[in-house]
């Protein structure tokens, strides 16, 4: 006992430590980027007309230095930034436990560690990546960043809970780190009863008290982002004049608020048939472990488009953006983010086409998810047709939008194989499984969280990161993860079930291709930490609007002032303004920068959104409607 | 700061002007994102006690006879004195953000005392209700006895009544401690007229609070006791 509580005390330690030593680089950054200790010779002339006052204009990073003011900041872009440190804490955890899967899936009868060792991996690996990062990577921090800037709002409509959320989903890490040091949980992400409640003899508990936790977190998470998208909008900002991101964050706050406490009320069930060994989901008291399975799924499965929703949101603000041309058909875009967040509660059901369940309900829901695959298809459509002739420029951003779109598409197919419930039955729980969630989660999520990082990185840092490393990582990212996750297909196919730590030797082969391909991803995935991390220092100074778009968020300084705007903008426009005339003249004028630093965009075309002032004072219409 | 200007030049209308917290333009704006914000937290709540009424229904079906002999063995008097008493103090609450909007402080204060002893009542003849069911052997993880057949889904029943009330008692009791809170502020002049925004907040988790009950009653107590129908 004492030693697990000094262990308890030493993850705790740990993790505050790391946290506080990112925070520490966050704050010495700034005042060594003064201009006057740091001459900039490869600045061109072009880009003298941003004007460069000898200090830094005041901006919510050299506000204030102190600890104090960004542990107890109400500021969304300061919270946003504390859940970016602390997301990348437990993505590189949750990848460390992928790698030693990977590399011991390397030989058949497993390569590196005890059969129960590999159990508690991959669930550690399970849990911290759904419910430690994917699920809060693109709301709480691209959405807590940009989404009030782009209602032209100061703030979120709840700034103290937003700050609490934040608390609870650290607090949430903690419980669930703590579990895994103390000996770890090994029944997967998924706690499936009646193995959770009355076998395992892992911390079963503690764990579900960490997902519990966050699960508030993402609770009020959602609550704020929708109340600030009905009440905080801007002036003249209409909800069909709101950017895609805005429309899938919406739609995924819906999820997250209606879905959520399903889970932690399931969880709860479980801790209590655990501690006091009553049963409610145990078959040995009458009860029923399909009905912990529909409680379970009725959450998870509509948070697999919380993980999704967010980011075909970045890939809608990116697409237009460098091709420099106005998203196709904009209202279907926006309604099949609503339609997916609907449909996604009716679909649980697929999940147990081999647990028991109805065959008449199974059915039904395999006919409601292939209708899922209708608005999912609807953005792939529209996403391509805006390309269409399009003026497309490769920047980094825009590769990861295009990773995004091809494999998000066979993610989203192969699970419509799933949805069949003939072929379900022979790939039920292999790693075809294992390759369709990873094609949508990591294919899908995460380049659109890399792609949307690199997109606002000049508005959240103020410094622009190097394009050169930006494609090479991109590129790596892309060819790697294919080589991880194409071959899990051929596996599951195959026969080769998942959460297994050996395997027959005739699938050697693909399994050394899959870890090759995970260490390539690896290096993909560490380059931007380097280089992101690096620009803070060494980066051009970004302008206020580097790739010249449209979005309300560009139009404030790069980073933005702590209440980021210093005139509520009053908007007359949609979201995508993008002329062609001004593409064109983008494409026919001469490369004159070129090398590894992209020359900066001119302006975007015409600026769509004026300042209160010059609209004749503020008007009150629009702010109050929803 | 850039909003200080903004707030200053925001026209001061007569009588006691509560704070605008900084994100927004005007009490209107600030009051409906209160607003908004109860309403969808409570969205939550319905969901969270949702799935327990769902799987309440589900084993209620597998184990009808079951669940009915254990509807037989709670004790329906105190149950129907507690309803009456949440209703009450339903009442009581809604006359509270009244007079906060009228602007009586007096009545304020008293109104929320009342709904405050209320809640409390109600807690109280909870656990006496509890400690019987204790006697009784029915509390599953403390010396469950109950003979015969029904024995499982009886256990069942327990299983879900004392895991919805229980979640019933932990939000009154955090409803108790918060309208405790703002009646003592309440007595000291807070809340009245364009103030009683957070009167009408807390109204509303009341009132949640005796709506989740008027779902329980029947379920609970009454399942047994409709003359035999199914």
């Amino acid at each position: 006992m004492n030693e697990s509580r000094s262990r308890i005390s030493g993850a705790v330690a740990a993790l505050s430590g790391v946290l506080t030593g990112f925070l520490g680089g966050l704050m010495l950054r700034s005042p060594v980027r003064q201009p006057e200790l740091e001459p900039e010779p490869t600045e061109a002339p072009q880009e003298l007309a941003v004007v460069r006052p000898k200090r830094e204009p005041k901006n919510y990073l050299n506000e204030d230095y102190s600890l104090r003011s960004w542990l107890t900041t109400t500021d969304h872009k300061r919270i946003a930034i504390l859940y970016m440190v602390t997301i990348t804490l437990f993505f590189v955890v949750g990848g460390l436990a992928a790698t030693i899967i990977r590399l011991n899936l390397l030989r058949p009868e497993g390569a590196l560690v005890r059969p129960a060792t590999y159990n508690k991996l991959f669930t550690l690996h399970g849990v911290i990546m759904v419910w430690f990062f994917l699920i809060p990577s693109i709301p709480t921090v691209l959405g807590n960043f940009i989404l009030p800037m782009m209602l032209g709002a100061r703030d979120l409509a709840f700034p103290r809970l937003n700050l609490a959320s934040y608390y609870l989903f650290l607090f949430g890490g903690i419980f669930t780190g703590t579990a895994m040091l103390v000996g770890g949980v090994d029944t997967g992400w998924t706690f499936y009863t009646p193995y959770s409640s009355h076998f395992s003899n892992s911390n079963v508990t503690l764990t579900a008290a960490g997902v519990f936790i966050a699960g508030f977190s993402s609770i009020f998470t959602g609550l704020n982002f929708i109340v600030t998208t009905h009440k905080m909008r801007a002036p003249g900002l209409t909800w069909f004049r709101l950017p895609i991101f805005v429309w899938s964050n919406y739609a995924t706050s819906i999820i997250l608020v209606l879905a959520t406490p399903v889970l932690a009320l399931t969880l709860s069930a479980l801790a209590i048939e655990r501690i006091f060994r009553i049963g409610i989901f145990d078959p040995a008291l009458g009860g029923d472990p399909v009905l912990f399975q529909h409680l379970f799924w009725f959450y998870s499965h509509p948070a697999v488009y919380i993980m999704i929703l967010p980011g075909m949101g970045v890939v809608s603000e990116i697409i237009p953006c460098f091709a420099r041309k106005r998203i196709f058909s904009y209202k279907f875009v926006a309604f099949a983010s609503m339609a997916i967040a609907i449909l996604g509660f009716l679909v649980w059901g697929h999940h147990m086409f081999v647990a028991g369940q109805s065959m008449y309900a199974s059915m039904v829901f395999s006919i409601l998810s292939f209708l899922v695959a209708i608005p999912s298809a609807i953005k792939v459509f529209n996403w391509t047709a805006t390309l269409y002739k399009g003026s497309i420029s490769f920047d980094t951003p825009m590769l990861y939008a295009l990773g995004f779109i091809g494999l998000f598409t066979i993610g989203g197919l192969t699970g419509l194989f799933l949805a069949s419930l003939a072929v379900d039955v022979s790939v039920h729980d292999t790693y075809f499984v294992i390759a369709h969630f990873h094609y949508i989660m990591v294919g899908g999520m995460v380049m659109a969280y890399l792609g949307g990082m690199h997109y606002w990185w000049p508005k959240i840092s103020g410094r622009m990161y190097p394009e050169f490393w930006g494609k090479v990582a991109a590129i790596t990212v892309f060819i790697g993860f294919n080589l991880t996750f194409f071959p899990q297909f051929i596996l599951g196919r195959l026969g080769m079930p998942r959460r297994y730590h050996a395997y027959p030797a005739e699938f050697q082969i693909l399994n050394e291709a899959s870890t090759l391909g995970a260490s390539i991803l690896a290096v993909g995935y560490g380059l931007p930490l380097v280089y992101l991390v690096a620009s803070l220092w060494t980066g051009r100074r970004a302008p206020a609007n580097p790739w010249g778009a449209t979005g309300l968020e560009w139009q404030t300084a790069s980073p933005p002032p702590k209440h980021n705007f210093d005139r509520i903008p009053v908007v007359t426009t949609g979201p995508y303004e993008y002329s062609s005339e001004q593409a064109e003249r983008e494409t026919e004028a001469p490369d004159q920068q070129g090398g590894l630093d992209r020359p900066v965009k001119a302006t975007a075309g015409p600026l769509r959104r004026s300042p209160a002032g010059e609209e004749g004072g503020e008007s009150e219409e629009g702010r109050h409607g929803d | 700061m850039a909003t200080d200007v903004r707030r200053a030049a925001r026209p001061a209308s007569a009588g006691v002007e509560p704070e605008v917290a900084e994100q927004f333009e005007d009490l209107e704006q600030q009051h409906e994102t209160y607003e908004l914000g109860m309403w969808l937290f409570l969205a939550t709540e319905v969901l969270f006690f949702g799935g327990l009424f769902a799987g309440y229904s589900a084993y209620r079906i597998v184990f009808h006879a079951g669940f009915l002999e254990g509807s037989r063995h709670t004790d329906v008097t105190l149950g129907t004195i507690n309803t009456a008493v949440l209703l009450t103090s339903s009442l009581t609450m809604a006359l509270a953000v009244h007079s906060a909007r009228a602007g009586k402080r007096k009545l304020l204060a008293g109104l929320l005392t009342v709904t405050l002893l209320l809640g409390a009542a109600f807690m109280v003849i909870k656990g006496v209700e509890y400690y019987g069911e204790y006697r009784e052997g029915l509390v599953p993880w403390l010396g469950f006895r109950f003979p015969g057949p029904l024995a499982g889904g009886v256990d069942l029943f327990f299983v879900f009544y004392f895991f919805m009330t229980g979640l019933h008692a932990i939000h009154l009791t955090i409803g108790i401690v918060i309208v405790g809170v703002i009646a003592a502020l309440a007595r000291k002049g807070r809340f009245l007229r364009e103030d009683s925004t957070t009167v009408e907040m807390v109204g509303l988790y009341w009132h949640f609070i005796d709506i989740v009950w008027v779902f329980l009653y029947p379920l609970l107590y009454l399942l047994s006791r409709n003359g035999g129908a199914p």
